[in-house]
């Protein structure tokens, strides 16, 4: 009898509350849940599991936290997810905990500013409104007293950034900014001692409110597709079985193999470090690591690198490299070296504060320069001056790019694009060549069969055969068979046999899905119902959408072309079938040194790809784009992430990238006009605070609602 | 004018509240899981043992 606990899966089932000794919390990403059935199916399923404690799914990061008892290892909590019809994979400890805290501390600034701000404009109004006297001073330091703690917390992240770079000689948006806030504060305070009429409390709060409004917006669109992203890496080679002397097996880390181990590698299991295959006979799947999409046979002697994927029986390899020592671990030192020139990428917004920074600090000096000079007398000079320079303070500026840009990420992610930053839209903008790989990009990365050939009946057979299977071939078929609706021949005594086929008996008549005989390299495999033979053969096809999308890239003016790891010959074909130019036999640093050519030659190419061969281009270009299905390398070192079968969203995220840029570029008009108007008025000395805090709030809308208008975009580029 | 004396310390007071609520409710997790939120809602409470979440489950894979 199964431990049912009444279990109200709406009540918050506090996970943290419950301290047990014995008991500990594992986390898991589950990419597959995708509606309230799943919820239930997953939180339930797990409970029902005697020594599971709690399990609480977080659907936005689709991840399940479990608390368990000890007795459990990871590995077969993720098998048990996977019998309620889940594929799980452990998650790592906290992988976003430096973002997130960032986004948190953002938002809570942003409360503050939030509260100070109406507060403050409650007392202002009754000033504007011909308060005097007492009362005007009186609200006045009121005011002060909200202001100065609310500056202090809320101002923070711009001041530690201004001084940030102010330390390295350079100068950013957040130096005006700061210079702004701090002397409009400053000032307040001093006319407030005095007695005077203008304090501008309610300006320098306000103008941290929407400035942190839009930080708090770009840090959490960046937070959301990291998480997304999160989701998609997989766990795959980076711990493997190691056997023992005496035969027994545990699973070791990838960092902690060493040279003389022996791993067991299961079929479509990655590994984790090179070796030499000891026992076994496979095919190995290299695209991740050459973009050579045929399957290789491995034998005893061969040797193997990590990241490869086992196609066929389990092998047993003797570790010869391990971790930092590895193939990959040689790409990704040149990965590191070419992501340096990626750092030194300049936002446009710093761009635009480089100029605009010492135009407005200058023109505030003049002001006072011109008053003093005029005869106005110190104290005059300097409120007219620092008016200038509240009037100027980048309000409109600071909301210009992230305004612009989250709406546009939020709109390319509802197509299937999930663009890491704000700065990856810029550089995706910018591009002028495209750079194709071929396998897993170009086309789909996966085997897909041919089952024109099958009657009805045997698709039956095949797909229930296929679907009790985790073989990347059985997985192809599934996938075929599910998206023509075919459903599954009832079986009984199902048998897999690692590495040979699955086999059953349907009714009396025995049935498998076997390995192809002929073919070595495990690109087909064989249909037996009964004493009937069916080959079925599959093949990596050409995304359906490739052609519309080098086109549609075309008409944005880039011209592409493919550099594929794959030989000459295919990748030639392929070239040749979509009327671009390719390269094949490029190595991962041949395929920098074209970059680099490229980037020589004053071009601005970008870069697509999927493989870990394809990780040093993607860093290195400038910009890079990346499937959902390539390897966690590859996704880390891309700057957007696709979904789904199709090509489009490429072209897609060029189309937008720039149409976000132009929105950009007219929010920055629309700053600047409006400073034109109201930087007369500050100079002349008729700014009151009234009329700083209309015209503020006034340029920040105009911005925003000039941005949304990205999110109407239809889906023609 | 006396009237400011309760109605300034209100305002404050009203304001504060808020603040204080938005950074425990931050902390307290609200806000980590917005999508889940919205389906959960879809669930039927287990009651007792019969499964009626089955066409939620049908729609789902």
């Amino acid at each position: 009898m199964v431990d049912r606990r009444a279990v109200a899966v709406n009540a918050p089932t506090a996970i943290e509350t419950l301290e047990r000794p014995g008991l500990v919390d594992s986390r898991f990403t589950v990419p597959g849940m995708r509606c309230a059935g799943c919820i239930a199916k997953i939180e339930r399923g797990l409970q029902e599991i005697d020594g599971i404690e709690a399990a609480r799914v977080n659907f936005s990061a689709k991840r399940v936290a479990v608390r368990h008892d000890r007795k459990f290892d990871a590995e077969e909590l993720v098998a048990a997810i996977g019998r309620i019809g889940f594929e799980a994979q452990v998650a790592d400890a906290n992988p976003l905990g430096q973002d997130d805290a960032e986004a948190r501390m953002l938002l809570r600034s942003l409360a503050v500013a939030g509260f100070g701000m109406m507060n403050i404009m409650l007392l202002s109004v009754s000033v504007w409104s011909g308060a005097g006297g007492v009362t005007r001073e009186l609200f006045h330091w009121l005011s002060a007293l909200i202001a100065l703690p609310v500056v202090a917390y809320a101002g923070r992240p711009f001041f530690s950034s201004a001084a940030m770079a102010l330390r390295h000689r350079r100068t950013n948006m957040d130096v005006p900014i700061s210079i702004g806030v701090l002397l409009a504060t400053g000032l307040s305070v001093y006319e407030t001692i005095i007695g005077g009429g203008h304090a501008y409390f309610d300006s320098a709060v306000m103008l941290l409110f929407f400035l942190l409004a839009g930080r708090a917006l770009d840090a959490t669109m960046r937070n959301k597709t990291r998480a997304g992203i999160g989701a998609l890496l997989s766990r795959m080679g980076k711990s493997a079985r190691v056997l023992a002397e005496n035969g027994s097996s545990r699973t070791v880390e990838a960092d902690h193999l060493e040279p003389g181990m022996l791993m067991l590698v299961a079929a479509g299991e990655a590994l984790a470090a090179d070796g030499l295959v000891e026992d076994g006979q496979s095919s190995i799947d290299n695209a991740m690591l050459t973009g050579e999409s045929t399957p290789q046979p491995a034998g005893v002697g061969d040797t193997v690198h990590a990241g490869a994927i086992n196609l066929g029986d389990p092998i047993r390899v003797r570790v010869t490299a391990a971790s930092s020592d590895t193939a990959i671990a040689e790409i990704a030192r040149l990965m590191d070296e070419a992501g340096q020139s990626r750092s030194h990428y300049v936002r446009i917004a710093d761009r635009a504060s480089r100029l605009y920074a010492p135009a407005v600090h200058t023109l505030a000096l003049l002001a006072f320069v011109g008053w003093m000079i005029a005869g106005a007398g110190w104290h005059q000079s300097l409120v007219i001056a620092i008016a200038v320079l509240i009037i100027t303070c980048p309000c409109a500026m600071g909301l210009a790019v992230p305004a612009a840009q989250v709406v546009a990420s939020g709109a390319l992610a509802r197509r299937g694009l999930l663009v890491k930053d704000g700065s990856a839209l810029e550089r995706l903008a910018e591009v002028d060549t495209a750079l194709f790989d071929k396998t897993g990009t170009l086309t789909l990365g996966e085997p897909v069969p041919s089952l024109d050939h099958l009657t009805n009946d045997q698709k039956t057979v095949a797909l229930a055969l296929a679907q009790s299977s985790r073989h990347p071939l059985s997985k192809g078929i599934v996938s075929a068979l599910g998206a023509e609706g075919v459903s599954p021949a009832s079986l009984t005594a199902i048998t897999e046999t690692g590495g040979q086929g699955i086999s059953g008996m349907h009714g009396e008549i025995p049935v498998s899905l076997a390995r192809g005989a002929l073919d070595q390299t495990g690109m087909a495999s064989t249909l037996r119902i009964g004493e009937e033979k069916i080959a079925i053969v599959y093949a990596d096809p050409v995304r359906a959408d490739a052609a519309q999308t080098l086109a549609a890239l075309d008409a944005s003016g880039l011209d592409s072309r493919i550099v594929s790891g794959d030989r000459h010959s295919p990748v030639r074909a392929l070239a040749g079938e979509l009327g671009i130019e390719g390269e094949g036999e490029m190595r991962p640093d041949t395929k920098l040194a074209l970059l680099d050519t490229l980037k020589a030659d004053g071009r601005r190419p970008l870069m697509v790809g999927d493989g870990i061969n394809d990780g040093p281009a993607l860093a290195a270009a400038h910009a890079s784009i990346a499937p959902g299905t390539a390897s966690d390398v590859s996704q880390q070192a891309a700057d957007a992430v696709f979904l789904g079968k199709g090509l489009m969203p490429v072209a897609l995220a060029v189309t937008i990238a720039r149409r976000t840029m132009r929105i950009v570029r007219q929010n920055f008009g629309f700053a600047i006009g409006y400073n034109v108007v109201a930087v007369p008025l500050a100079l002349a000395g008729l700014v009151t605070p009234l009329i700083a805090a209309i015209a503020m709030s006034l340029s920040s809308l105009v911005v925003v609602g000039n941005s949304l208008r990205l999110a109407r975009m239809r889906n023609a580029p | 004018m006396n009237v400011l004396v309760f109605l300034i310390p209100v305002a404050l007071f009203l304001g504060g509240a808020g603040l204080v609520l938005f950074f425990w409710a931050m902390r307290d997790g609200q806000f980590e899981d917005l999508d889940g939120a919205a389906n959960r809602i879809l669930i039927d409470d287990e009651d007792d043992g019969r499964n009626s979440t089955n066409e939620d489950e049908e729609g789902c894979r």
